[in-house]
């Protein structure tokens, strides 16, 4: 055929290559993922999220790098490929480990599957600190430093219930994957906070989401093609609650809850596309971790057991007897 | 041992009536890496004749004609038709000069139907603005031109010109590919090996289809392995051996066991146009004992 | 020797023809029979079971959630036909919605913001084919590669953030009026009408849409009869890229947020509808409408499903089966045709 014409496929996409990358750079916050043991000087810590892309991990990858600058440690960030992505984990725990870092901070994507390597790093006495979402059991790890998932769910079930007042409740469940625990720990708060059980007629429709826009716009409009009475809706997150929002924009009446707290969401809960949004505090998750392992490494002391980093209702329309702050203090303490 | 026939006029190729010549080649080379597949071959061929083309497996045959089709381009040579210097880019081109090639593979889209097929690769606009501005096709008129071309073939065998190619015999694919030479071939036809899959009917309407394109006039070189066919219906043979042409003789003037003899390099075209025994086959350099027919034999 | 007569050779006696196959013959061969089948059982099974199902709101609602995936199986039927396959059309349609949303917020007007996405799309579209016709890599290795870069780049350049937007140009797509005053009908809607429309003539009724099916039915042959194969090849990405563009166009005009994350499973379910919708992953068969189709049934699967308030897994396994029994059908059509 033809002759290899090599310089110009090659060219064509270096080009472009180069031109994408310079539209779209940002400052871009890698957590410094530069390789190397600590040797006696600065601290070493290991950071591991389940993915890179989730903005929830971004934020907390960046608020380790800035809490690990500030105390004068090194910060090591490495993830899974993907949200399950049990064996990256694994192997990213015995990388750390063979870096020789001090402790290990690490948002498990399977609660189970990482306990071997937990265990081989802890024996090595490197401290392993669980963040956002603990492993089963719990005690595996030295501490944990994560939101109440459940009291989570709880504080949205009852603002939305609230917010109903006398109407009868038509709910709809916008969950995200099968099979996570978060998932698993804020529904399950969201119905025992709204007085309801999985059985209960209220409910007329649930739906598995991903956490994904345009995924809970399809299942929003098609539930409430369904039944057009219903007048509350859970959302696993808020990038679900803006697709819910989207499909039922120009409908009133329906009051949707979220949890997270970024700052697009709270900025949502102020524009009025949702109701309300419970906010978990991953940048004290990971200023916590990073300062337990620092102090374990100066002092030899280990942190332990659940500490709940807290998570706060965010609303502009307070509901008598829950505790709420507006949208104004959201802005201020939202992560992203 | 063979002697050749004592007038050697007989036992040589014509003379060359130039201003018969409808495509000549000088000189081709094609190589591949170390692999010769063309190594300074020549071609002629006259108006209105049937040039077999013959050779063993890897004489380098199928090669030749690609370089004539425009399917492959040369390293080195050169191509004349009607006299003037060509240079064929690809196979658009040897097909806007008229000459038209039927495939040892056939090169038909088996999903696509028969009316397509014989218009692929130039198909039929519509009038009018639809035509050129929208570049609409003619379904239509090429379906009719389609069954009318099969029908004036002589082509009786393929009932509906929608059938897709590839539900069809391979004696009816092969009617479609030699189908589409006969339609558009100007020029001068070109089919390789085209009765290597059929049987002895379908076989024979290929030869007679061969034979209705040359009282039209046109040209054809025909690539075949058959020798009783080839000694049927072609005008003069071509006989290629090595990547090269290796001898041009005739049915009239050769038997076939001669030809054989050319192909597998028994026997050799002598400068004065007899043709001698090689004693050492695979060395075509060295010069072998020739006979000439004024010699006596030893 | 040389005669040059062109008269015509006396056809055999008794070669009349037989009339031409039957429209029905004609119909049930088509490609897109299977899927035009599959649309109306379920349409039929869901109006009897369900009955919030068959009315005109929910007929528009369809429409709207076919819109975006549809709009990228367009583009990924352009690519199969010639027996290639594109794994990167979700991630070029969402870097583009990432690149427009951004620069609408700040840098440009939202219609230039648009160009852009459109030329970036395409420009992607260009590089594929580039590779694909160039360097002669498989399409599946190219497109694979495109993936992982566009997803990467698209993580770094949205920097963990989504983008609203509010350009009336770039949600144009989503806005919504009514048809005698009762059917629900979007911008979105005309575009892919006309996208749809445009594209079945291209393929169809063109020599470049012959060319098209001939490359993917057998390049070679398609070479030997004259198409420029490197040619053809290419258009087909570069157009792909720019049916892409306007995939990014419809999603923003859905939901007002261009989002790193979404679309995760758009590639997998553009197959889905192309390969439901009758064309070969093999090449040369196949076609737009079957496409449509095939996007329509995914579309009125989950949309029915859900109303029938059936477990969105058992909407994955129903697809699935679809998939599987489209693509052997395929094999035993395609069997028959060897």
């Amino acid at each position: 055929m033809g002759h290899l014409r090599l310089p110009s496929g090659v060219l064509v996409i270096t080009v472009t290559g180069a031109a994408l990358l310079v539209a779209g750079c940002t400052s871009t916050k890698s957590g410094g993922s530069d390789t190397g043991a600590s040797s006696g000087g600065k601290v070493s810590i290991g950071l591991v999220t389940k993915t890179n892309s989730n903005p929830y991990f971004v934020k907390l990858r960046e608020s380790a790098q800035a809490e690990a600058d500030a105390k004068g440690a090194k910060l090591i960030a490495l993830a899974g490929k993907s949200d399950g992505d049990n064996q990256g984990q694994v192997d990213a725990i015995n990388n750390l480990v063979t870096q020789g870092v001090k402790g290990i901070l690490i948002t498990p994507s399977n609660s189970t599957g990482v306990l071997g390597a937990i265990k081989a790093a802890r024996d090595k006495g490197v401290l392993v600190i669980a963040l956002d979402t603990a492993t089963d059991p719990a005690d595996a790890v030295d501490a944990t430093f994560a939101t109440d998932n459940k009291a989570a769910g709880v504080k949205q079930g009852k603002y939305v219930k609230a917010t109903l007042g006398s109407r009868t409740p038509a709910v709809v469940l916008l969950d995200g994957t099968p099979g996570s625990t978060v998932d698993d720990l804020r529904h399950k708060g969201f119905l025992e906070g709204f007085g309801i059980t999985s059985g209960s007629s209220e409910i007329k429709g649930t739906a598995v989401t991903n956490g994904d826009q345009t995924k809970a716009q399809t299942a929003m409009e098609n539930l409430y093609q369904r039944d057009h009475g219903i007048n509350a809706v859970y959302t696993i997150n808020e990038p679900a609650a803006a697709g819910a929002a989207q499909a039922l924009s120009g409908k009133t009446g329906v009051v949707i809850g979220s949890i997270d707290g970024s700052c697009t969401g709270v900025g949502n809960v102020k524009s009025g596309k949702f109701a309300a949004t419970v906010m978990q505090f991953p940048k004290k998750m990971a200023q916590d971790g990073v300062d337990a392992v620092v102090n374990y490494a100066k002092n030899n002391k280990k942190p332990s057991g659940f500490v709940d980093t807290g998570s706060q209702l965010i609303t502009d329309k307070p509901v008598s007897g829950l505790d709420s702050k507006d949208t104004a203090w959201g802005l201020k303490n939202c992560w992203g | 041992m063979n002697q050749p026939p004592s007038d050697a006029a007989s036992a040589q190729a014509p003379a060359p009536h130039t201003a018969d010549v409808v495509m000549r080649a000088s000189g081709l080379v094609k190589r591949y890496g170390n692999v010769v597949a063309i190594g300074e071959s020549d071609f002629e061929i006259r108006a209105g004749e049937v040039l077999a083309v013959v050779g063993d497996n890897g004489a380098g045959k199928s090669s030749l004609i690609k370089a004539l089709s425009g399917a492959l381009a040369p390293d080195a040579g050169t191509i004349e038709l009607d006299g003037r210097p060509v240079h064929f880019h690809g196979p658009r081109d040897a097909r806007a000069a008229g000459i038209e090639t039927v495939y040892q593979t056939l090169a038909v889209a088996p999903q696509m139907d028969i009316a397509t097929n014989l218009f692929l690769g130039r198909p039929l606009r519509r009038e009018g603005f639809l035509g050129s501005g929208l570049r609409m096709l003619d379904h239509k008129k090429m379906r009719n031109q389609a069954a009318e071309q099969l029908d004036r073939l002589g082509i009786a065998t393929i009932q509906d010109i929608t059938q897709l190619v590839g539900t069809l015999s391979g004696g009816q694919r092969q009617a479609v590919a030699v189908a589409r030479a006969a339609m558009f071939g100007t020029r001068l036809i070109i089919m390789d090996e085209p009765t290597a899959a059929l049987g002895v009917r379908e076989s024979r309407q290929v030869l007679d289809l061969i034979a209705r394109i040359r009282e039209r006039g046109v040209p054809v070189v025909l690539i075949s392995h058959d020798m009783p066919q080839v000694f049927e219906i072609a005008d003069r043979i071509h006989v290629h051996r090595l990547g090269r042409r290796a001898a041009v003789v005739t049915p009239k003037t050769c038997t076939m066991t001669e030809v054989v003899g050319l192909m597998t390099g028994a026997l050799r075209m002598g400068a004065d146009g007899t043709l001698v025994e090689s004693t050492t086959q695979h060395m075509p350099e060295e010069k072998p004992a020739s006979r000439h027919p004024s010699e006596s034999p030893e | 020797m040389t005669t040059t007569h062109t008269s015509p050779a006396t056809p055999e006696a008794g070669t009349a023809r037989p009339p031409a196959k039957s429209l029905l013959a004609r119909l049930l061969g088509n490609t897109a029979a299977g899927p035009l089948a599959a649309l109306v059982i379920a349409v039929i099974v869901f109006a009897l079971t369900t009955d919030t199902f068959f009315n005109i709101d929910n007929a528009s609602l369809i429409v709207e959630q076919f819109l975006v995936v549809g709009t990228l199986a367009l583009g990924q039927t352009l690519i199969i036909l010639t027996a290639g396959i594109d794994l990167a059309n979700a991630s070029i349609m969402v870097l583009g919605t990432l690149v427009i949303a951004k620069l609408g917020q700040h840098a440009l007007p939202g219609g230039l913001a648009l160009v852009v996405g459109v030329l970036l799309c395409t420009a992607v579209g260009a590089v594929s084919g580039t590779l694909v016709t160039r360097l002669r890599l498989p399409p599946f290795i190219v497109t694979l590669g495109v993936l992982s870069v566009l997803t990467a780049t698209g993580q770094l350049f949205a920097n963990g953030e989504s983008f609203a937007v509010s350009s009336g140009v770039l949600t144009f797509l989503g806005e919504r009026s009514y048809l005698f005053g009762q059917i629900e009908v979007t911008n979105g809607m005309g575009v892919a009408i006309v996208l749809i429309v445009g594209l079945w003539f291209l393929l169809t009724q063109t020599s470049w849409g012959r060319n098209v099916y001939a490359v993917g039915d057998d390049e070679e042959a398609a070479r030997l009869t004259g198409i420029n194969t490197r040619r053809t090849l290419l258009s087909v990405y570069v157009l792909a890229g720019f049916v892409y563009s306007i995939a990014a166009w419809q999603a923003l005009g859905r939901i007002p947020n261009a989002d790193p994350n979404a679309f995760q499973t758009g590639n997998l379910d553009s197959i889905t509808a192309v390969v439901i919708g009758g064309t070969s992953l093999f090449g040369g068969r196949g076609g737009i409408p079957g496409t449509v189709l095939g996007a329509l049934v995914v579309t009125v699967l989950t949309n029915g499903l859900t109303q029938a308030g059936i477990d969105s897994l058992y909407q994955q396994v129903a697809t699935g089966i679809l998939v599987i029994v489209a693509v052997a059908v395929d094999r035993v059509v395609r069997r028959r045709a060897a």
